[in-house]
């Protein structure tokens, strides 16, 4: 008996090591896949036990936390939600995140592992850090003017500090308050579906992601291209295009809004936003020459993070030559992002270097130690310096004496450039309004900022070129500001 | 802690150790251990130890002191490892459920556990008082088998409760009667196999390799296990049914050493296993759970039960979340009593899940310890037979929720809310007690029967 004892006991044992080495195979070997499983809401749970680390616009938090006391307990709120969406996004419990809040989640949930006091002390104590804080370039006041300016229009600003790439003011029309979206529930639901079902899109972001017919403010980058390219010696040499113009290859007319451009000058034709100067000079430089000048200052990149992606901006890369020609004066299907035109006026104010812009300058542990800086990054010398500095006196001639004379500083040097974008079927939508522009202050030693204002229902009548009538006023205020802010900086 | 090893027979003049001082340290150290983790439990929650947890360690203090002086008094020379055990293991039950609590304010189980755990420790006092030796439970071999068809059949005139017809309730208070009739057929196998494990063993006739007992003999003992399998197969209570089983096959084998036995029960086994995996549907999707506890998920329908259980013991890891701070009430229904073992799991880690597995196996261990050295073969018997009741408990209920086997529901010994689990163990603990001091207690001279137990040497 005691053999058949033991032998039992034996079985019992082996039981235990089942279980044992069961145990370590559950626990251990398989707990990551486990983990993340989709289904497993552990990972939730942990992500909203704490409060979110903070968006940071001029020293002070434009969000917040607030405790539902539910499962996913800590939810996000936003001080100034409408203002700031563009730039935040929604951190929401039941439709995830956006832009900085999507881009910057790591940090601001605190799972970065660079929030941790030693390498690899969360994977030993199993916690996570308070959320990190993101400390973005915009400027309170700019993006205040530029949201005056604006006036819950349909449109968008973009500001860039021409020199360093920072964004200085970011704003989408109309906006919504990504707070309405925090938590889950029924409320957050309807939130959603009624934000997707209005006609004005307010959860668009028109800045970064919406892209439209640039229009005459492309002409800029045809310009560019022709003295790159050599096409035009002289900027105030007369060119031999007709008023109008014939499309190559076909009947079809290209007429000028303007007067007097008839074998007008490239600075006139930039000066007054001559169609037939411009779309001649496209064709001249020839598709290869107009893809590449447009590719140098960002269009077709699909691989912008600013750390938000931004959508393509469109020249295309197989064209007949009218299309290039109407390509080259920002139709056809030509597209730019309002981020993207805001570049090309940075590229002429900064003598052709663009700086890679950005929305994010640091990142810090909750308790303020700077865990990731965003340095200066050069993004493409989009044209010749010389090239540059001639733009830059066709642009201020536009505003001082051309299109663009509501975007006048006093005190200041402000180049601009208008553009009217038709749309819509025979031109029977209402065409979008655009005014990029740059400006320094007379005593400063480099452009303190350039600017893309797009406004969609402008109320303005088609044939009116100016762009300058309902996008320059906008862009003058974010201007205006930004020198503000500059002169208080220099004392 | 063993015990040094002792000759079998002690010649007369040495003292045998009581070591009942052994058992009092160590309850100390249980009471303490069971209060720290109660502690930890407010701190993790609300930084503050619960304002109670003096009381409740004065409660379980009290529970223990009192036990081990009725075994101090009754049963000096038990085993110094049973009782501390019991009580660490129904301490940390009380903790886990506690801390459960907390999640469900409008359901709250650990007082009432309380009183079952008191209720538990006055049976097993009443047991290591009145029986003054095991052997006088031989008698009733037929009462108690009587007594385990009655309370195994009375829950079928009950409704069901969760798919399972295992519950009597009476008024506001509910007990599964099957899980005292564990012990009470324990006993009679015990009995019935001591006194008939020779004509089992030797009589009847060889086929092929395997020799049969005659019906005679086999019949009563088949004819009960099927009943009782029966009735568990029409209440839908699998773990049980599974349980019986194997203390039935472990049982024979130690008493016959027939390993035909063995094969025997594991084709019974397949059998049944197959018969009632087909014909149920409660137990086929047990099964298919089992063999993919993921499919719910992909059907886009969540995670069902043992995933989310699977989910707490990976989030466990190495040295768990700490108490109170894991998220095992995900598992929804059952988190108190079947899938307490997650929490375990999630909240302590793959250390302490280990720690309790070798806390049961020591259990388990002393109690086959305490047959070995046991002189009668009713004792040894039951002993093995009580041992092995908690050994496939645990190995059921915890291969269950872990994925090792299909989870049938069933308690865990001590730790999972339930009241008659909680009394029932308590009286399994109290017979080892008794079963055990009479193993190591110095025998009078020619007391000896049969054979000598060696002890000594790991098991």
């Amino acid at each position: 008996m005691i053999r058949y004892i033991r032998r039992a006991a034996a079985l019992c044992l082996i039981l235990l090591v089942a279980l044992l080495v069961n145990a370590a195979r559950v626990m251990v070997l398989e707990a990551e896949s486990l983990d993340d499983n989709p289904a497993n809401r552990r990972i939730a749970i942990d992500r909203y036990a704490k409060p979110r680390g903070e968006i940071v616009v001029d020293g002070k938090p434009v969000t917040g936390s607030r405790d539902s006391g539910q499962q996913l307990r800590w939810e996000r709120t936003y001080r100034q939600g409408p203002l700031y969406a563009p730039v935040t996004g929604y951190a929401s419990q039941t439709y995830g995140t956006t832009l900085v809040e999507h881009a910057e989640d790591d940090v601001l949930a605190g799972t970065d592992p660079m929030l941790a006091p030693l390498p690899l002390w969360n994977d030993l104590t199993r916690g996570r850090q308070p959320g990190g804080d993101v400390v973005t370039t915009i400027r309170a006041s700019m993006q205040e003017a530029a949201f005056r300016g604006l006036d819950g229009k349909r449109g968008a600003v973009v500001a860039i500090e021409p020199s360093s790439g920072r964004i200085l003011a970011l704003v989408s029309s109309p906006s919504y308050d990504p707070g309405v979206l925090s938590g889950t529930g029924q409320e957050v639901k309807d939130a959603w579906r009624r934000l997707n079902a209005s006609p004005n899109q307010p959860m668009l972001n028109r800045a970064l992601r919406q892209t439209y017919p640039p229009g005459s403010t492309f002409k800029i980058v045809t310009a560019a291209a022709a003295l790159d390219a050599g096409a035009v010696r002289d900027v105030e040499e007369p060119t031999d295009t007709p008023d109008p113009y014939v499309l190559p290859g076909t009947r079809q007319v290209l007429p000028n809004e303007a007067r007097g451009c008839g074998g007008a000058s490239l600075a006139a034709a930039i000066q007054w936003s001559c169609n037939t100067v411009m779309a001649a000079l496209g064709v001249k430089v020839g598709l290869t020459g107009m893809v590449d000048a447009a590719e140098r200052f960002g269009f077709n990149d699909t691989r912008l993070r600013v750390p938000s992606w931004v959508a393509k901006s469109n020249f295309d890369r197989r064209m007949s030559p009218d299309q290039l020609a109407l390509s080259s004066i920002g139709q056809f299907d030509t597209t730019a992002t309002p981020l993207q035109m805001a570049m090309v006026a940075a590229a002429v104010a900064n003598n052709g270097e663009i700086a890679h812009p950005y929305l994010v300058d640091r990142t810090t542990t909750s308790g303020g130690t700077t865990v990731d800086r965003t340095g200066r990054r050069s993004y493409r010398q989009a044209m010749n310096p010389a090239t540059a500095m001639q733009l830059q006196r066709l642009m201020v001639r536009a505003v001082e004496e051309g299109t663009g004379t509501n975007a006048a500083i006093p005190g200041a040097q402000v180049g601009g450039k208008t553009g009217t974008a038709q749309h819509g079927f025979g031109n029977t939508g209402t065409p979008y309004a655009w005014f990029i522009a740059w400006a320094q202050a007379d005593d400063a030693a480099q452009p303190a900022v350039a600017v893309a204002v797009v406004v969609e229902d402008a109320e303005a009548s088609r044939t009116d070129i100016s762009g300058g009538g309902s996008a320059a006023p906008i862009a003058r205020a974010v201007m205006e500001e930004a020198l503000r802010l500059e002169a208080e900086a220099r004392g | 802690m063993t015990a040094p090893r002792r000759p079998d027979a002690p010649p007369p003049g040495i003292r045998v150790p009581k070591r009942r001082g052994v058992e009092l340290s160590l309850l100390i150290g249980a009471v303490l251990i069971s209060v720290l983790g109660y502690a930890e439990v407010g701190l993790a929650r609300s930084g503050a130890v619960p304002p109670d947890a003096a009381r409740y360690g004065a409660g379980l203090g009290g529970l223990a002191l009192v036990a081990h002086l009725a075994v101090r008094f009754r049963a000096p020379y038990a085993d110094p490892l049973l009782l501390p055990i019991a009580v660490l293991l129904n301490g940390l039950g009380l903790v886990l459920i506690y801390r459960l609590d907390l999640e469900t304010p409008k359901d709250q189980a650990a007082a009432t556990q309380l009183v079952w755990s008191t209720l538990g420790v006055a049976l097993f006092i009443v047991v290591v008082l009145l029986l003054r030796d095991h052997r006088a439970l031989q008698g009733y071999a037929y009462v108690s088998v009587a007594a385990a068809l009655g309370l195994m059949i009375l829950p079928i005139f009950f409704p069901a409760v969760n798919g399972a017809k295992i519950w009597i309730r009476i008024g506001g208070l509910s007990f599964q009667p099957g899980e005292f009739a564990k012990i009470l057929l324990a006993v009679f196998f015990a009995a019935y196999l001591a006194a008939n494990r020779n004509a089992l063993a030797y009589t009847g006739r060889r086929i092929w390799k395997f020799q049969f007992p005659t019906g005679r003999v086999l019949g009563p003992i088949v004819a009960i296990w099927l009943l009782s399998v029966g009735v568990l197969v029409l209440e839908r209570d699998l773990g049980t049914s599974l349980l019986f089983f194997g203390l039935f096959v472990i049982m024979l084998y130690v008493a016959t050493g027939r390993t035909g036995w063995i094969a025997v029960g594991l084709v019974l086994a397949s059998a049944g296993a197959f018969l009632v995996g087909s014909l149920e549907p409660h137990v086929h999707s047990r099964v298919q759970d089992w063999l993919d506890p993921f499919a719910s998920i992909r059907a886009g329908e969540g995670p069902g039960q043992l995933a989310q259980s699977l989910f707490a013991f990976a989030a466990g890891g190495m040295l768990g979340t700490g108490l109170g701070l894991g998220h095992s009430v995900l598992i929804g229904f059952a988190t108190k009593s079947d899938f307490i073992l997650a929490t375990a799991g999630e909240e302590l880690g793959l250390v302490g899940l280990t720690a309790l597995f070798l806390l049961y196996a020591l259990l388990v261990a002393r109690g086959y310890r305490a047959g070995l050295s046991l002189r009668d073969p009713f004792g040894r018997l039951l002993a093995i037979g009580l041992a092995s009741i908690v050994a496939l408990q645990v190995f059921v209920i915890a291969g269950g929720v872990m994925g090792l086997i299909p989870l049938t529901g069933m308690a865990m010994p001590f730790l999972a809310q339930g009241g008659s689990s909680v009394v029932t163990n308590w009286v399994i603990v109290a017979l080892l007690i008794r079963v055990s001091d009479s193993a190591r207690a110095p025998q009078p001279d020619g007391a000896d029967t049969g054979e000598l137990a060696k002890v000594g040497g790991t098991r």
